[in-house]
């Protein structure tokens, strides 16, 4: 089985997120870039994959600037064989749209039976890239999965929902993003950080890919973000008096927002 | 007296160490920080994060691939023992134990069959190796052991006891590897021999933990050997090579014990700086004040220092140059800046910084022993005064 994993560069979680002035697109500048923390799920889940079944490939899909390749790194030295990484200036600035065509054009240069990714980024947070990679590339979608068996050419996962999970079942070739449930990734072993220098790195241009410059990056997006504001200080919280019947009520809240 | 010249060299690290540095570095966050606290209070050795340590290959750093190790070099194994120590000293000691004082001497002294017998295990994490030269009458002239070993027949015959030997006790240990009197020499000193002793084993004890003031949930026991019989071939390298092994053991061992120092001093600065910003007193974060902002400095700088020195002693090791000043330097110079900077973080935490349950108390408490292990700031003295011709 060979299996794309897509991912991702973005800024640490940990560091306070800003949209630049000028272009209001995501301010990668300054900010220690990491591999988005769904997709080392992802990369667990193919490696794991590929580790039962024995055979394949497992091919890290990158589409960011020239310092994402720090990530790409990662995932290598976590144990995947290769890598495409698109990086072009004209790139700059797409939103999912021209992002999943971007990527889907790159997905047409690879190999592939399976393509695993992170159900979202912790940047943009917009959980659409899947659905859309499905769409573009014609492959069955498989998404917010918390388990995956493959045998032969059949993919079945448990899609994760707020009340459970549904059974759902395709043939390969498919889209399948994770949820953070599905496993624990594996932390990157010296061994695995030096083999994954010599491990073959293909940098496409969007050109190389056949992608239309004017169909990726802020011009070619179909989305803009208009205006944008900081997140308002926190509310203050809301007291529920215990008047016999305050359990009731925080068990009631809490289910409002659906944390329990 | 070597180095009249001193050079320029460049400290920072390659890619492949800031790599592993930032992998151990999220370990320790978020596999050692959550358990340390209790672990700490119940003195319980952390099978389960010793496990994914083994998984992660860090008890292999340092050692070749042949032999199931990662194919690293020191540096890494003291780049891992940093990251961890800035969290849970008592995880960073059972590595830096484990690889320095139990693996490496098999490594480096031992014959092709001992290395391929225990080595793999050993880097896998799923056995600990112990090393034991200490004893109840003394440490520090440790080349006058009275622990005896007698060779009878085939066999070795030990008897005697070692004291405070970290690792020697946990369910995992199989191997303590013990420096023995096994004869005199022309020159009438001891001749001392290394023999390994696969444990468990008859006549072998390992007494109950001791109730230590710090490194709560690092393995540390009283060994007795009463009529211990091993075969002859335990012997590590040659008989009579016992003092000469421990000493370049003990000169590589000053070097990770100075980065376990460094990472714990880093781990006080860290915990500092995020409670300067949090805490507020008169109307504003205590980090304000220059009183708690200069502390806080000095501390971050002295950490800085005392990494340069290990990572200097530790680039001379691995040019294979002679780095016995500089190891004893970077291990006395941590040592002694790791227990200043645990003790300015208690006052930064102020009442809090008392507690148990914070990070700094507990930095506090594991922060002395590293004065005393591996060579008390005495002997580092000793050391860097006899090179200077003294
Ligand atoms: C938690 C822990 C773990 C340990 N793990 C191990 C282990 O795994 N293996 C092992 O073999 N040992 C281990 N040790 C032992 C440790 O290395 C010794 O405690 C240390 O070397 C000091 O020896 P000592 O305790 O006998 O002190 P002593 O040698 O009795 O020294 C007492 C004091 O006298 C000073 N002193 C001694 N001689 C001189 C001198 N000539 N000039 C000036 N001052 C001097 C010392 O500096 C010290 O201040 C461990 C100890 C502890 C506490």
């Amino acid at each position: 089985m060979n299996i794309v994993v897509c991912v991702k560069q973005v800024p640490d979680t940990w560091a306070e997120k800003r949209l630049s002035d000028s272009d209001k697109t995501v301010d990668r500048e300054g900010v220690e870039g990491v591999m988005n923390e769904l997709d080392e799920y992802a990369v667990e889940e193919a490696l794991r994959i590929k580790e039962a079944g024995g055979d394949g490939t497992v091919t890290v899909l990158t589409m960011g600037p020239d310092k994402a390749v720090e990530t790409i790194r990662k995932a290598l030295s976590m144990g995947a064989d290769q890598a495409v990484h698109v990086v072009d200036d004209a790139l700059h600035g797409s939103d999912a749209l021209a992002t999943s065509n971007a990527l889907a054009k790159a997905l047409g240069t690879i190999e592939y039976d399976l393509v695993i990714l992170g159900v979202e980024s912790t940047d943009a947070r917009m959980s659409v890239i899947p659905a859309m990679l499905a769409e573009r590339t014609g492959a069955a979608q498989l998404t917010f999965a918390r388990k995956v068996e493959v045998s032969g050419t059949t993919v079945k996962i448990e899609r994760q929902t707020d009340t459970g999970y549904d059974v759902v079942e395709a043939s390969t070739p498919a889209i399948v993003s994770v949820v953070e449930k599905i496993n624990e990734p594996r932390y990157p072993s010296f061994k695995g950080i030096m083999a994954a220098k010599k491990k073959p790195l293909t940098t496409l241009t969007i050109a190389d890919a056949g992608v239309d410059g004017g169909s990726v990056g802020l011009a070619g997006s179909g989305t803009e973000v208009a205006e944008f504001a900081a997140r308002p200080p926190k509310q203050a919280g809301q007291i529920v008096k215990d008047e016999g019947d305050g359990g009731a009520k925080l068990a009631e809240f809490l289910a409002s927002q659906k944390l329990v | 007296m070597h180095h009249a010249k001193i050079e320029g060299v460049d400290h920072r690290l390659s890619e492949e160490h800031e790599a592993l540095r930032k992998s151990v570095e999220s370990f320790a966050r978020e596999v050692v920080a959550p358990q340390a606290e209790q672990a700490d209070r119940s003195g319980e050795f952390p099978y389960d994060v010793i496990r994914q340590m083994g998984e992660m290959g860090l008890f292999g750093l340092p050692l070749p691939e042949q032999y199931g190790g990662m194919g690293g070099d020191f540096l890494a194994l003291c780049l891992a023992i940093e990251e961890l120590a800035r969290i849970d000293s008592s995880v960073a000691i059972t590595l830096e134990a484990a690889v320095g004082l139990g693996s490496m001497p098999v490594y480096r002294f031992g014959s092709e069959e001992q290395k391929q017998q225990w080595l793999p295990a050993l880097c896998r994490g799923e056995r600990l190796a112990a090393f034991g030269l200490t004893e109840p009458g003394g440490g520090s002239d440790a080349g006058n052991p009275r622990t005896r070993a007698v060779l009878d027949g085939d066999e070795w015959v030990i008897n005697g006891t070692k004291a405070f030997i970290t690792n020697s006790g946990t369910d995992i240990t199989n191997l303590v590897t013990v420096l023995c009197r096994t004869g005199e020499r022309a020159d009438g000193r001891p001749e001392l021999t290394s023999i390994m002793v696969p444990v468990p084993r008859d006549g072998f004890v390992a007494s109950p933990k001791y109730d230590k003031v710090g490194w709560h949930a690092s393995d540390t026991r009283e060994l007795s050997f009463t009529d211990c019989r091993v075969p002859a071939d335990n012997v590590l390298g040659a008989r009579g090579r016992g003092y000469a092994q421990f000493l370049s053991t003990l000169d590589e061992g000053r070097v990770a014990i100075a980065a376990l120092a460094v990472g714990l001093a880093q781990g006080c600065v860290d915990e500092s700086v995020r409670y300067a910003k949090e805490r507020e007193a008169f109307g504003n974060q205590i980090g304000k004040y220059q009183a708690v902002a200069f502390r806080i400095a000095d501390m971050q700088t002295r950490a800085y220092v005392a990494r340069c020195a290990y990572r200097d002693a530790a680039s001379r090791m691995l040019a294979g140059e002679p780095f016995k000043r500089e190891a004893a330097i970077a291990k006395l110079y941590s040592s002694t800046i790791a227990v200043d900077n645990a003790r300015d973080a208690t006052q930064v935490f102020g009442g809090y910084g008392f507690m148990n349950e914070c990070a700094v108390a507990r930095h506090w408490r594991d922060a002395k022993i590293l004065e005393i292990g591996e060579g008390t700031s005495e002997i580092q003295r000793m050391l860097i005064s006899r090179d200077l011709g003294l």
